[in-house]
């Protein structure tokens, strides 16, 4: 059950031209900035605008312009989460979550629908109305409302923009565990890298309705091919497993962080919060790394220096420090990181 | 100063209505038998009015809401048209359309047998006519500011097209037809020129209240009076209820 999506949409001057690979049990995120056609991409796929092209999931043609096929929205079975939920206002949170079902014909709609809510311990607003939920409980039961309808293709817009930023971790890891037990082909759109690059496998980057970069998280940061990307690259993001007060990375090397947790895990460090020295640094910090410097780049009155050590990161310096320093690509480094200014999240 | 002027002009009429109205008369006039009867028949006429604007005016605004260009600005005027026209104007064109010699009349008194002007069905299409519109734009400045996306999330939720209007366009709608409803049962209700003008002044069969006003200021001055009270009351009672619709929330 995989997508294959070769779509163009015009749309006055802007032009969308998108080759899109996606298998299934895969997350792919669509990253790219506002008007990059991201949104026009996932209307494209679920019939919502027509195409010059075609798409096939699952081995069935939904659209295809040269045969003139075209299967419409309700018939294609593809689970559409829209950015601001748009859950129905005139029903509560069972029937919304029942109507997918009940426009299937399920005869058994509403204790399905029910079911899903229990699993999701949303059982208790069955009889809410969409306004009296919070923006996380709406999120959650516009996700469940799709779900339920069992789509071959899910595809989630935005699906953490709308929401505060104090829960966002909270449902991001929620929707992470369900999208993991999703069977489908999943595809979320969103212009924050940090959704992007913890809900998915992949990523592929949009922008101007042209598919600029494409690959694993890693991939892509690595070699910014855009200023996009290269924006997206601008905090340290490792991965790896969290240990009570400090993180194992994959290499082996280990990051002290308070709070660390346990399991799966991401740390991110701010490049700012990478202090760079020539000798081993006497003091608090407690991650020390002796490195080289890979290389330098200058951003205005900021300078970006890349340094490879057991834990490769980039750190951001003055002028004058580079001048000070003498930082040069090839010399060594020794580079410090207190503790605190290393935030760790689960995964 | 004109402002006030204004105003008075306004308020003058009406406090000469309440002035002059004979209170001590109103019961016996209230329930005086061709008073009941106008009013029995007022009601009927517009409330039945009002359902064949909706039944009528509800797809004819979703199409109307639907189609772009040329096309629409013609429908636009063909349904707004009765707004602006003299009703005694819509009366006639009615009268011209479903006589007895009319386009459509004639057809259906030499095919069935039946004859329209006169009737009570006559008043109720002479009142369908002239508020339908009301209904009509109500319902359509509805479904243009209907956020689109709640019936795309429907469709791609599996809902076919009678599924998402029964489920999410029309209840969505609700506001809009109810307020729509409501000026088109008013208008309704104090049609005069297009009833008089197509079904006559029958008492009992098409004499509704605004005809029957007519007819009184004549010869019971004092029965006129009182029915022009309960038609303001009428338009007070919308007034003060359509307020609260149309300033608070859905």
């Amino acid at each position: 059950m995989s997508l294959k999506a070769n779509v163009k949409v015009h749309r006055d001057r802007f032009v969308l031209d998108v080759h899109l690979d996606v298998d299934p049990g895969e997350t792919v995120a669509i990253l790219g900035p506002n008007g990059a056609g991201k949104t026009t991409l996932l209307r494209a796929l679920s019939g919502l605008i027509k195409v010059v092209g075609r798409v096939e999931l699952a081995g069935e043609v939904l659209e295809d312009s040269a045969t003139g096929l075209r299967v419409p929205t309700e018939e294609r079975h593809v689970g559409l989460v829209f950015q601001d939920h748009v859950l129905f206002p005139h029903l509560n949170v069972l029937d919304n979550v029942a109507f997918g079902l009940q426009a299937q014909h399920r005869p058994d709609a509403k204790r399905i629908a029910r079911g899903w809510l229990e699993r999701a311990g949303l059982a208790e607003k069955a009889s809410s109305m969409p306004r009296e939920l919070s923006g996380g409980q709406a999120q959650r039961v516009a996700l469940l409302r799709t779900l339920a309808t069992e789509p071959r293709l899910l595809l989630l817009d935005e699906p953490l923009s709308a929401l505060d930023v104090t829960i966002r971790a909270v449902v991001r890891r929620e929707l992470s565990r369900q999208l993991a037990s999703f069977g489908g082909v999943r595809l979320i759109v969103t212009h924050d890298p940090l959704d992007a690059i913890t809900l998915a496998d992949r990523l592929v980057v949009l922008e101007n309705g042209h598919v600029v970069q494409s690959g694993t998280p890693d991939e892509v940061t690595a070699r910014p091919r855009s200023r996009f990307v290269a924006d997206l690259a601008g905090v340290n993001l490792l991965r790896g497993k969290g240990r009570g007060d400090h993180v194992e990375l994959m290499s082996g090397a280990s990051v002290a962080a308070p709070d660390a947790g346990a399991g799966d895990v991401f740390a991110v460090i701010h490049p700012r919060a990478v202090a760079l020295y020539l000798s081993r640094p006497e003091g608090t910090p407690r991650n020390v790394w002796q490195g080289q410097v890979e290389d330098i780049d200058l951003h205005g009155e900021r300078v970006r220096v890349r340094v490879k050590s057991p834990v490769s990161l980039v750190a951001e310096v003055t002028p004058a420090a580079v001048r000070e320093l003498r930082l040069h690509a090839g010399g060594a480094v020794w580079m410090a990181v207190k503790a605190t200014e290393v935030s760790v999240y689960p995964a | 100063m004109l402002a006030g002027l204004g105003l008075l002009f306004f308020l003058l009429p009406l406090a000469g209505l309440i002035v002059r109205a004979p209170w001590d008369q109103a019961l016996v006039g209230l329930t005086a038998p061709e008073t009941a009867t106008a009013l029995e028949l007022s009601l009927f006429c517009s409330v039945a009015a009002t359902a064949a604007a909706l039944v009528l005016g509800i797809p004819l605004a979703v199409v109307l809401s639907r189609t772009t260009g040329n096309l629409r600005s013609v429908m636009r005027a063909l349904t707004t048209l009765p707004m602006v026209l003299p009703p005694v104007v819509g009366g006639v064109a009615l009268l011209l359309a479903f006589g007895r010699r009319g386009l459509v009349g004639s057809l259906l008194y030499h095919l069935f047998g039946i004859q329209i002007l006169f009737t009570t069905a006559a008043a109720v299409m002479a009142e369908t006519f002239v508020a339908m519109p009301f209904l009509v734009i109500a319902v359509e400045a509805g479904l243009r500011s209907l956020d689109p996306r709640y019936e795309e999330a429907a469709r791609a939720l599996g809902a076919r097209g009678w599924m998402v209007f029964l489920r999410v366009t029309l209840p969505l709608l609700r506001p809009a037809i109810f307020s729509g409803a409501v000026l088109c049962w008013a208008r309704a209700l104090g049609e005069f020129g297009a009833t008089i003008t197509f079904a006559g002044n029958f008492p009992g069969r098409t004499q509704t209240v605004p005809v029957a006003v007519y007819v009184a200021l004549e010869t019971r001055p004092e029965s006129a009076i009182v029915l022009s009270l309960i038609l303001l009351a009428v338009s007070v009672a919308i007034l003060a209820g359509m307020r609260d619709r149309w300033l608070g929330a859905l």
